[in-house]
């Protein structure tokens, strides 16, 4: 299999801020190959957009901890001016808004041939021909007239296309995309993930997908990360996360989510109070203000931290409770209530 | 099926046409809502859902009048509310409650959670046995808060808890019937849960009668006991859940429901996505006859000459369209 093409080791990202030290990202590691598609899960705040922007180098009031090996690189250590020559080619991002990431006051043409031409020693001309196949290859329809349009005259889905022809325009051998199809419709969402497939085949890309929605990542994602406050708290393939998930806080979200292939059940699996202060993070396993199991483990919940260990061959859950255990109250009580009646 | 409590017909919505700078306006009329007509049954859920800008918002905010239609007829309980004024629809206000999609900016900042929840009692001069602190407490122990929220502000609150008091706030006159826009989308999954569950708990134990509108069509199916799908300010098939659901008639549901994703094993997906070219048009400029014609794989030369009736085709399960799909099941 080779070395991973992204290795990120115990990575702490922290904000200091009035109120406190905020942790946002505590101790995650995760590895990645290329042309493999690692899905990245959790509710909000808890450190997925944090995450992404640490690896491409973006912050810049963090305090930043761990490894992050790009091909072999270590960013936490690289001067900023190297780590912006790796952006576009070597790793690039689809943001969570992408209002925010295009400039306004130029056309989308305009900021895709800039963008081509820091890394290719081109005219304007190739350059432009170059920008008006990326935004055809991402279905925006006749390119040659819309490639001098600004981003408002784009609709919400247009423009989250033109964002990844942008992305993709230097072919990067790392796409990160944050949220790509959160404020679209399903049927353009559909057309998204399926450009981000299709362009993964042909560029063999490496690509992180971070999403909230657990119906998305499921469509394509290789292996799956759930995290929670600012760590992973299981991950595995994505047939066996939805096969056989082993952690109380992964039961939750798939409990918490009407789903449309079952029939539909008289209430949903709720998961108790709300997401944790990244600030006052609980003490002992985070998750156990709101884990219907911790009182199972005796004190251990509340003390200790569950280290995230392999149950079985690349399946890592960070749960005190026996491997025995969990797959018993997954067949016995959540998988019953999920499939319904 | 048991009686109506709001029955609408030929409901339009057309906007004045959007501005172009410096310039006078001119142009066609955003045709926001285009004809709808249906019906909602005491103590039932209507799910409507369609995709962004088909006219869900406008139709809700007509529903509880907060928006003028441009035509049409909204009967509530037997009584023509389409014209009513803003004096006439005050008694009616106790009645018809609308549920706003953004827990953070529907609620004042600099007012207490009592003085949220205790504006309609005083805007509608209601007085209460136990007086109006006691009320308001009692409401927000009924949606999962403690009576101690009373004196909080708005910011002390969670995303979920927010909404909880934006439902504390509708259900303080006791409605028979709220229309909730988008109820959980701004919420997290695990949060979302909650306030579903809390829907269908309040509406077991107070008897409501919901219009519910969300793009999520997991959501609404979770929800609903009937469904509205609409396109571009038309309804496109209503019906029965389990029927629009399982056998969908109009080839836009059909597209619709084959691009949700759902979580589970890729091995065990069904591949037969259906692929829409493009976007949805503009209402400005609305494709005549059958609105969806641009979009729909099945179209033939009538679809774009004549505009198809909804129709029921099923017991309660009306369609519009030439062609439409399951049509045996
Ligand atoms: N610059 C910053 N200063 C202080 N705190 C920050 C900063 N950036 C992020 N945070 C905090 O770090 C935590 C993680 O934020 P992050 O944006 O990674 O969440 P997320 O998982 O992407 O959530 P969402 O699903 O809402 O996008 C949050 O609590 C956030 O408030
Ligand atoms: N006050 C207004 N003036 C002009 N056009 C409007 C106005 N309100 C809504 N529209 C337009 O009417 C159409 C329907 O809008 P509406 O808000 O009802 O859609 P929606 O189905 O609720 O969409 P979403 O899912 O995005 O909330 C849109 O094209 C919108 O731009
Ligand atoms: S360690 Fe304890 S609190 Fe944490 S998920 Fe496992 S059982 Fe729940
Ligand atoms: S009427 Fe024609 S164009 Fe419209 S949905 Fe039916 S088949 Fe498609
Ligand atoms: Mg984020
Ligand atoms: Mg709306």
């Amino acid at each position: 299999m080779g070395e991973p093409f992204l290795s990120v080791q115990d990575l702490r990202v922290q904000f200091q801020t009035d109120d406190g030290l905020v942790r946002s990202v505590d101790g995650l590691s995760f590895e990645l190959r290329k042309q493999q598609t690692l899905g990245i899960v959790g509710e909000s705040g808890s450190g997925k957009s944090v995450t992404s922007l640490a690896i491409m180098g973006l912050h810049k009031q963090a305090r930043l901890s761990g490894q992050i090996l790009l091909d072999g690189q270590d960013l936490i250590s690289m001067a900023p001016d190297d780590i912006r020559r790796l952006r576009g080619k070597k790793m690039a991002m689809i943001f969570q808004d992408p209002l925010s990431s295009m400039h306004p006051f130029y056309t989308v043409g305009n900021q895709i041939i800039e963008a081509y031409q820091i890394h290719h020693a081109v005219s304007t001309k190739v350059a432009r021909k170059h920008a008006i196949d990326m935004l055809g290859r991402v279905g925006i329809p006749r390119p040659e007239k819309r490639v001098d349009d600004y981003p408002h005259q784009f609709s919400g889905g247009m423009r989250q296309r033109a964002m990844i022809a942008m992305a993709l325009s230097c072919d990067p051998e790392l796409l990160i995309a944050d949220e790509p199809t959160t404020a679209l419709d399903v049927t353009v969402q559909a057309q998204i993930l399926d450009l981000i497939r299709d362009l993964q085949r042909d560029f063999h890309t490496a690509v992180i997908l971070i999403t909230h929605d657990l119906g998305v990542v499921s469509e394509i994602a290789d292996e799956i990360l759930v995290m929670y406050a600012g760590r992973a708290v299981e991950r595995a393939s994505s047939d066996v996360l939805f096969t056989r998930p082993e952690h109380p806080y992964t039961w939750g979200l798939l409990g918490s989510l009407p789903r449309l292939d079952t029939e539909p059940t008289d209430r949903l699996l709720q998961i108790k109070g709300t997401p944790p202060s990244l600030i006052n993070v609980p003490s002992g396993c985070p998750f156990h203000p709101r884990c219907p199991y911790a009182e199972l483990n005796g004190e251990r919940s509340y003390t200790s931290v569950p280290a995230l260990k392999a149950s079985e061959s690349g399946h890592l859950v960070a749960c005190h409770l026996p491997v025995e255990t969990r797959h018993q109250l997954w067949e016995t009580d959540i998988k019953p209530k999920l499939e319904g009646p | 099926m048991s009686e109506a409590i709001l029955e609408v017909s030929g409901l339009v919505k057309h906007f004045p046409p959007p501005r172009k700078l410096w310039r006078p306006r001119s142009g066609s009329p955003v045709k926001a809502v285009d004809g709808l007509d249906f019906t909602v049954f005491k103590g039932e859920t209507l799910g409507l859902v369609g995709e962004s800008g088909c006219g869900k918002t406008t139709t809700g905010r007509m529903l509880v009048r907060l928006l003028d239609p441009t035509a049409g007829s909204i009967i509530f309980d037997g009584k023509d509310i389409t014209r009513l004024s803003k004096a006439a629809m005050r008694p009616l206000r106790r009645d018809i409650q609308m549920i706003f999609q953004d827990p953070f900016s529907s609620l004042n900042p600099r007012h207490t959670v009592g003085t949220i929840v205790g504006a309609p009692f005083r805007i509608q001069g209601v007085k209460t046995p136990q007086g109006i602190k006691r009320s308001v407490q009692e409401i927000l122990e009924l949606v999962g808060l403690s009576p101690e929220h009373y004196n909080r502000y708005p910011h002390e609150f969670s995303g979920g808890q927010r909404q909880r008091v934006g439902i504390a706030r509708t259900l303080a006159l006791r409605p028979k019937f709220i229309v909730a826009d988008e109820p959980v989308s701004a919420l997290d999954v695990s949060i979302q849960a909650q306030v579903i569950n809390l829907l269908a708990d309040l509406q077991t134990e107070l008897g409501l009668t919901y219009v519910v509108i969300a793009h999520d069509l997991s959501v609404v199916r979770h929800i609903s006991d009937r469904v509205a799908v609409m396109y571009l300010g038309h309804i496109a098939e209503i019906g029965p859940r389990k029927s629009v659901y399982e056998t969908p008639m109009h080839p836009y549901t059909v597209a619709l429901l084959s691009a949700v994703p759902v979580a589970k094993p890729k091995s065990t997906k069904r591949q037969s996505r259906i692929r829409l070219q493009g976007d949805p048009p503009s209402p400005i400029d609305p494709p005549p006859a059958c609105p969806f014609h641009t979009r729909c794989w099945k179209a033939q030369d009538i679809c774009r000459t004549e505009t198809p009736p909804l129709r029921e085709l099923k017991p309660g399960h009306r369609v519009a369209c030439h062609f439409p799909e399951n049509l045996t099941p």
